[in-house]
């Protein structure tokens, strides 16, 4: 075969492999959004669910669902951007570092029950918070930490040492660099990074499954320290644990389109602030 | 009369050490005030490190220490009293890839003075006007001062560097190799403003190139493998040097 054959025959075989990726997971989009929306109806947003949810809405989940999120973000954002600066600007880059930095990795790949299992045992049971929204959002944000970790950290290590050195040289403090002459390049990156947290925080059963998620509960909760039902869990009740899990497969497709478009709409907030801070950087 | 030149800085048996690698060995000299002293040697041969010694630049590299005293107006930069910070006011540098803000020319300029505290705007404005044209780069970019820096040619951008350096009003300027790389045009320009530059400040610039250094330069010192083998003045230096080694260097026979 010749070198061009060859490049043609590489070309067209990574192409054709990127293609079926994007059909398998656009059918998966395209399926729940067909069998999804007829179920999709003002009184399915906003009523509380009726009969373990086969009847009525899924309010309760959409809601516990935006909280437990939204409390992920407050707790892992500040959390793992300020490890990332500690790491990237202050830690000395010795043997250290290095382990807390391998330490970090491993903590990315560690299964999402073994973040569950941790969460139950220090805040639901040691702290006494409870099965509550505080630690199921406090289980979430240890669970997406290392990823926004380590992606902002290498934002903040992507911006050119020279700006550091000029800015030092010039008699700034090592915050007053940091903060003005790395911080502002690397924000993208660091949201970038907090995208793909806040996509698994809102898809992930096992760690809620232990630390807030209700069965069935009808009501929205009072505070913190309450459960909540969660889009994620109520999905894995209605097709496993209902005793009739045929007759709820409307509400099934319904729970997971409102899910998908959940975590669409946080990924395309942080994907517009991303953006709106890249256009302020002109390299 | 002969005029003997203040001494602006004193260096006492400096070593310098990366982890155990040892860097600079046993350094004496004295850098006149408001000369252009030139530091020349080949490659790895510590003049670099010992620029940096001046701003402390060293500090941020981990596992660098050093010993001996180097004195800056009779001051100890190396005392545990002394502010890094101000030091670093006093003792501006200039890069040697240049190495502007990506923001406008005029935030370039401002960014030291506002970190000191500086917040007059009429006050900033007179220290860019001043810098920019320190630096002979006034006329090129002052009706454009709020255009991005990055936008600048690559020898614009290094004299936007000393402007930059310029308006925190320092006593010493140190270069690295400041101009190696540029075109000869703008090379020219560089080393043009240096000799504009000596009257007010130290100038203390590593370079390679050794045309440069007998160009710019009042005096010179040679530096091999970590240790001073000669300083003198520029002309003497270049022209009868004591050290064989000296003249191997700059006649070309290696490095």
């Amino acid at each position: 075969m010749t070198a061009m054959a060859k490049e043609k025959l590489i070309f067209n075989l990574v192409r054709g492999v990127t293609y079926f990726v994007v059909i398998v997971v656009g059918y998966l989009l395209f399926d729940i959004f067909i069998k999804g929306i007829p179920t999709i109806s003002w009184s399915f947003l906003t009523e509380l669910p009726r009969r373990s949810g086969a009847e009525g809405g899924i309010y309760p989940a959409i809601v516990g669902t935006i909280y437990l999120v939204s409390g992920a973000i407050i707790f892992a954002l500040p959390l793992g951007m300020a490890s990332a600066i500690y790491l990237s600007e202050y830690a000395s880059q010795g043997r250290l570092n290095r382990t807390i930095r391998l330490a970090i990795i491993t903590l990315a790949g560690v299964p999402s029950i073994v973040f569950g299992l941790f969460g139950l045992g220090l805040f639901v049971l040691f702290f006494g918070f409870g099965a509550s929204i505080l630690a199921g959002s406090l289980t979430l944000a240890f669970m997406i930490l290392p990823t926004i970790i380590v992606s902002s950290e290498e934002a903040l290590q992507a911006v050119p040492m020279g700006l550091r050195e000029a800015s030092l040289a010039l008699g700034a403090t090592k915050w007053q660099t940091v903060y003005t002459n790395v911080l502002p390049y690397a924000l993208p990156g660091m949201f970038t990074g907090s995208i793909l947290g806040i996509g698994r925080a809102a898809g992930e059963t096992a760690p809620i499954l232990l630390t807030v998620a209700a069965f069935f509960l009808p009501r929205l909760p009072k505070s913190i320290f309450d459960q909540v039902m969660a889009l994620p869990y109520h999905l894995y009740v209605l097709a496993t644990q209902h005793p009739d899990t045929e007759k709820v497969l409307p509400m099934q497709y319904g729970t997971a389109l409102v899910l998908i478009v959940i975590v669409v709409f946080f990924n395309l907030t942080a994907i517009i602030l991303r953006n709106h801070y890249r256009k302020k950087i002109q390299w | 009369m002969v005029k003997v030149p203040k001494i602006k800085l004193l260096i006492e048996n400096v070593n310098f050490f990366y982890n155990d690698k040892q860097a600079l060995f046993d350094i004496n000299m004295s850098i006149p005030d408001r000369q252009v002293t030139a530091l020349i040697g080949p490659s790895g041969c510590g003049k670099s490190t010992f620029l940096r010694m001046f701003n402390r630049m060293n500090d941020i590299i981990l596992g660098t220490r050093h010993t001996g005293k180097i004195t800056m107006d009779g001051l100890d930069i190396y005392d545990s009293k002394t502010d890094v910070v101000k030091l670093r006011r006093d003792v501006g540098m200039v890069f040697q890839k240049s190495n502007p803000f990506p923001k406008s020319i005029y935030d370039n300029i401002t960014y030291g003075p506002e970190i000191h505290g500086q917040k007059n705007k009429s006050y900033l404005e007179d220290i860019v006007e001043h810098s920019l044209k320190g630096a002979a780069l006034w006329d090129e970019v002052e009706d454009r001062l709020h255009d991005n820096a990055m936008g600048l040619s690559g020898g614009q951008q290094q004299r936007l560097c000393i402007a930059r350096a310029l308006a925190v009003e320092p006593k010493v300027i140190l270069m690295d190799e400041p101009a190696s790389a540029l075109d000869p045009k703008s090379t020219a320009r560089i080393e043009e403003l240096i000799g504009e530059l000596r009257k007010k400040y130290t100038i203390i610039i590593v370079t390679h190139n050794m045309q440069q250094a007998s160009r710019v330069s009042d005096h010179t010192a040679f530096f091999y493998e970590g240790a001073l083998i000669e300083f003198g003045k520029t002309h003497q230096i270049f022209t009868n040097p004591e050290k064989q080694k000296t003249e191997d260097y700059i006649t070309g026979r290696f490095g």
